[in-house]
């Protein structure tokens, strides 16, 4: 990375203004690393506490999507997201009340209205698209909104995000080889954190390097430090520049670590040792970067001290509410199925049609005769 | 009215409303110079250039979940499998995307997409260019299906699914597009989703088809009518969302009902007809609700002989019709 060395004028510059990046860019970033993993740890209390049933986890992820995500232009360009996308749906708009309206599927949830599981996040006013359940699929939606963008000539750019194992998925050959023939403005990010739920990189990823693999398809395939929030961005902006300028896609491997088990699910403890998951803590981008802001000056205490209270009361906000937001009724399941409404094909009362009357009629002839 | 083959009709579909609206493309194999592999776009990609008819590597997947995008950004792409045989790569983009999405959002999102695809037997496509792959779509809440059967139709069909507001498979029955001709008018019009169509009215015995076999349902008729059964078709045109009220009409006028379809018998679409009629028109029946669809084979076999044994003709339905009349 550039941000340490010194300028020509023998002076150290400011963290992160090689980047372009102001400090307050590099405060506000912060909160968000922290403001994802505030919101995710709340999600394992309330899980543990039986007040949500299920929990999936961004936690070890948070640096590289919130590095990689400060590089797209909130509002105007695209993200297809995944199931540990926390940091990137907050940093891309979405507010710790949309994460965790989530969690207990209200009615008030604006990824789904309560339908999806957790962490099923979308936000059409955010450009966040839908996340479905089989991974992958998502890929070949951000291809197809990055051809909409060339041909429509937006200028926007689309990302999608997943994990290594997901990558393996036939969608991403198609969908690599069809953007990067067309020059798409297309960009791949894999969140690499070693494990496909309990399968490590060795018995998922031939070569172990997924970003290799962006030779076949002639495009840029590079690997970053995904706890250096920094230097995911600047890979970002990178790949940002290449496809705005009608060059094509690129592909960023970010290598992290995943802090939890797969799901509130899953007992990592049978497929990992100790030793590992202890290593793995050392890869926190939380507390790196961290360090870097509070070693660089940005990060003083007074300013540690509001975001962290700032942090506090959002978490709590967001608990308080969702707690308070009321169920979906069943008398709006049958909604969004189409645009409109089908009354041709509304099932007839009890399965009988016509015959509902008839059997109404039965059921008020005298014993006698009903028997 | 000028006289049309069916697919110059889907072929003038398709060009009209990529001049209506610049949002319209086409996505497919071939599609682009070739005009596709039965030329349903043939000179579209002339007029309207690369952006807007695009040929795609091989790969069905690709196709539709990159028209998901697409649909999702603003454009409203019209998809082409080259053989309905070959959606199946497409399946977890349709059922699990396409169908979903709306759904899932809670009408954040959508995708409005046309899936044009051939599909059928009785031209010497053997296993794998000769399915019926209806039922597994219709099966499905989120999309629409559509299968016309006549130029008229396939056009006014055609222009209603680009203009919907989510995604609709419209599958071609490929024995259909150069044997089949009907007028087709002029200018615009449109044939609305959802709608059936009696093709032949009749008193005694209702007939549900649609695609190639509303047009030997049709023949089916006019042989028994020599008997002195008179016969009512009805052509679905949709089959999601099913018109009921149509078919359900019609039975309870004629009493008896005979569904038609050439995919396999067991677990075809066919079957969700009949049990919809056995249902709800339980009280008007005069007979069993009775079915001609293909044997259950894994495939039409390709020697003509073997064809022939599997698709279902004007003959056997006339059968069946003879059969029900007498019961």
């Amino acid at each position: 990375m550039a941000v340490s060395e010194r300028s020509a004028a023998g002076k150290k510059s400011p963290l992160g203004s090689e980047l372009g990046l102001s400090s307050d860019d590099l405060l506000e970033m912060y909160r968000l690393v922290a403001l994802a993993r505030a919101v995710d740890e709340r999600m394992w209390i309330l899980n543990r506490a039986g007040r949500i049933p299920f929990v999936i986890s961004g936690q070890g992820h948070e640096g590289a999507q919130v590095g990689i995500t400060w590089a797209l232009e909130k509002g105007k360009d695209w993200i297809a997201p995944f199931y540990r996308s926390i940091a990137t749906c907050l940093t891309f708009g979405m507010s710790p009340r949309d994460i965790m309206t989530a969690q207990y599927a209200t009615a008030s949830d604006p990824s789904s209205g309560g339908r999806q599981m957790p962490g099923h996040y979308g936000s059409h006013e955010h450009n966040l698209v839908s996340v479905s359940s089989p991974v992958a699929t998502q890929l070949l939606h951000a291809v197809g909104l990055a051809l909409a963008a060339k041909i429509r000539k937006t200028g926007q750019v689309a990302m999608t995000i997943m994990g290594e194992g997901s990558s393996n998925q036939g969608d991403v050959h198609e969908g690599l080889n069809f953007a990067a023939i067309h020059k798409l403005p297309f960009i791949f990010i894999v969140e690499n954190n070693g494990y496909a739920i309990s399968v490590p990189l060795a018995r998922q990823v031939a070569g172990s390097s997924v970003a290799r693999r962006a030779a076949g398809y002639g495009i840029p395939g590079v690997t970053v430090d995904g706890a250096d929030v920094l230097a995911c961005y600047a890979a970002a902006r990178t790949a940002v520049e290449r496809a705005r300028a009608g060059d094509g896609p690129s592909l960023i491997e970010a290598k992290v670590t995943r802090l939890t088990g797969h799901s509130s699910d899953d007992q990592q403890t049978k497929y990992r040792s100790e030793e590992e998951l202890a290593a793995d803590r050392s890869l926190d981008p939380v507390p790196k970067f961290r360090a870097q802001l509070v070693e660089a000056g940005i990060l003083t205490p007074d300013a540690e001290t509001r975001i962290d209270a700032e942090i506090k009361a959002a978490v709590h906000d967001a608990t308080e509410y969702a707690e308070a937001q009321p169920d979906p009724s069943p008398s709006t399941a049958m909604k969004w199925v189409y645009a409109e409404d089908w009354p041709s094909e509304t099932p007839p009362p009890w399965g009988l049609g016509e015959h509902a009357e008839a059997a109404t009629d039965a059921a008020e002839l005298p014993p006698e005769i009903a028997d | 009215m000028p006289l049309k083959t069916f697919i110059e009709a889907i072929r003038d579909g398709l060009r009209e409303e990529m001049t209506r609206d610049e949002n319209v493309i086409i996505l497919g194999e071939d599609v682009g110079k070739k005009g596709g592999v039965f030329l349903a776009t043939d000179g579209l990609w002339a007029d309207f250039g690369d952006d807007r008819v695009i040929d795609t590597p091989l790969t069905e997947s690709q196709i539709i979940g990159t028209s998901i995008g697409a649909a999702i950004g603003g454009l409203r792409p019209i998809a082409e499998i080259q053989f309905a045989d070959f959606i199946h790569p497409a399946f977890n983009q349709l059922v699990s995307e396409a169908a979903r999405l709306r759904y899932r959002s809670n009408n954040g999102y959508s995708a409005p997409m046309v899936v044009r695809a051939p599909y059928g037997g009785g031209v010497h496509g053997a296993l794998y260019h000769s399915q019926s792959v209806e039922a597994f779509y219709t099966h499905v809440p989120g999309l629409k299906v559509v299968i016309p059967s006549t130029p008229h139709d396939a056009k006014g069909l055609l222009r209603s699914s680009i203009r919907d507001d989510d995604p609709v498979l419209f599958f071609e029955h490929k024995k259909m597009y150069r044997s089949v001709r009907g007028d087709v008018p002029d200018g615009e019009y449109s044939v609305p989703l959802g709608k059936a169509q009696i093709t032949h009215p009749g008193s005694q015995v209702t007939v549900i088809a649609y695609g190639l076999m509303a047009h030997y349902a049709l023949e089916a008729a006019d042989r028994v009518a020599d008997d002195g059964i008179s016969v009512e078709v009805v052509d679905l045109r949709t089959l999601r969302p099913l018109d009921k009220e149509t078919v359900l009409d019609s039975v309870r006028k004629t009493g008896k009902c005979l569904v038609v379809y050439e995919d396999n018998r067991f677990g075809g679409y066919g079957a969700e007809v009949a049990a919809m009629v056995g249902e709800e028109a339980f009280d008007y029946l005069d007979g069993p609700v009775t079915r001609i669809a293909g044997p259950d084979v894994p495939g039409v076999p390709y020697n003509h002989v073997l064809e022939d044994w599997f698709m279902v003709n004007p003959e056997k339905i006339a059968n069946a019709i003879r059969k029900l009349a007498a019961y």
